[in-house]
């Protein structure tokens, strides 16, 4: 039983949650402010589960919190999708549906994994999930069939994501299952929804990689980590 | 010196007494959320599952239930938390959804949909979001008294 397996899901939602979250307040409408603080707050509540189950593993007296909170960038085990910044809504929407459409067929494969308590955050994730990979999807169809500026912001945000899918789908032992068997479903997926949205998949593979062995993270890494991190570590003894 | 302890059944009773703190109008045991009651010797085992991960209410909750049962007498007490089989609004008990309609919020339907608005019935009701005011809830509205409402989504 890998810990590592179990940082590589809580560092996901993890940072995935501190990144939707930075839209509070900033939001194009009230109804999307709200979708995405309950995004972000699922995602952190799932990190709880994650964090906590890789802390006890561990062994080591360390909590979820004290992994969130006390690692720096290269310690982190998150895709590289997941820490690109939220630059417009149409990036952020684009970045949350590549995500949830990986997240949703992990958690599925996750549901039957023989350690129950992985099975067991699983399932409890699936349901959440599942609500939030269909307001993605919902959202890259309405922005990409919509104005011709809300296409072209659409397919901007693909092509320019595009090259952090690759690494959602690169598997090791470490990992809690080969997630290189993802594929077929997710990219089954991608064409119908895609196709919806009058978006084109991108010819390149080409994948940059770092991210879950924590070899290689991009700069924003540290730069969101510095703000999610300042408080509990300028007042160690701080509780709220 | 003998004391007598509560019995199993009178706990419920009372935690059925406990408002939910953001749904107010429902208890926690119209929630579905107490999975289990029982003597472990002298110490009183409740065990309380989660709506959603991430629910702030979660910690608050807890906070209630040893509230409450400190003021019945429970000297000693363990809140366990259980997240298999996770919850569902399928666990909500009748009255609890009956209770939700007459306060405002549609209740959760199988379909994913709320049957009718819950201010005038008509059954002419459309989606504004999926997500709503607490993770449990969408944004819906009924095209006839033109009202937005919450619905309690399934899960
Ligand atoms: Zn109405």
């Amino acid at each position: 039983m890998s810990v590592q397996g179990l940082i590589r899901m809580g560092d996901n939602t993890l940072v995935l949650g501190q990144r939707v979250s930075e839209w509070c307040g900033h939001a194009p409408a009230l109804e999307e402010d709200i979708a995405l603080a309950n995004t972000a707050l699922d995602l952190i509540g799932q990190t709880q589960l994650w964090l906590g189950l890789a802390a006890e593993r561990e062994g080591k007296g360390r909590t979820a919190d004290t992994l969130a909170y006390h690692r720096d960038a290269w310690d982190f085990r998150n895709l590289l999708v997941v820490e690109q910044p939220n630059r417009d809504f149409g990036v952020t929407m684009m970045r949350q549906f590549l995500f949830d459409a990986w997240h949703l067929e992990a958690l599925k494969a996750l549901t039957e994994h023989e350690d129950a308590e992985i099975a067991a955050i699983a399932q409890k994730s699936v349901k959440e999930v599942t609500y939030h990979r269909e307001r993605s999807s919902d959202t890259v169809i309405a922005l990409g069939d919509g104005t011709e500026e809300s296409h072209e912001r659409m397919q901007a945000a693909l092509d320019r994501l595009w090259p952090y899918v690759g690494e959602m789908f690169s598997t090791d032992e470490d990992d809690l299952m080969d997630v290189s068997a993802l594929r077929p479903a997710f990219d089954a997926y991608l064409e119908t929804v895609l196709a919806e949205a009058t978006l084109s998949r991108p010819d390149s593979d080409f994948a940059h990689m770092g991210g879950k062995t924590g070899a290689r993270h991009t700069e924003h890494l540290g730069h969101m980590l510095a703000t999610m991190q300042v408080l509990p570590r300028s007042h160690p003894d701080a509780t709220w | 010196m003998v004391t007598t302890r509560a019995s199993v059944e009178e706990v419920w009773t009372w935690l059925a007494a406990i408002p939910d703190p953001e749904i107010p109008v429902i208890s926690l045991v119209d929630l579905g959320i107490i999975r289990n009651v029982q003597w472990l010797d002298d110490t009183l085992e409740v065990t309380v599952t989660p709506t959603y991960s991430g629910c702030p209410a979660t910690s608050i909750i807890n906070m209630e239930i040893e509230t409450a049962l400190h003021a019945k007498g429970i000297e000693n007490l363990s809140l366990k938390r259980q997240i298999a089989p996770p919850w569902t609004t399928d666990w909500m008990t009748d009255t609890g959804k009956a209770k939700l309609e007459s306060y405002g919020i549609a209740p959760p339907q199988p379909a994913g949909g709320p049957k009718r608005c819950p201010r005038c019935q008509s059954s002419q009701v459309e989606k504004i979001s999926q997500f709503g005011s607490t993770p449990c809830k969408a944004q819906w509205r009924c095209t006839d008294c033109l009202e937005p409402f919450d619905y309690f989504k399934c899960i």
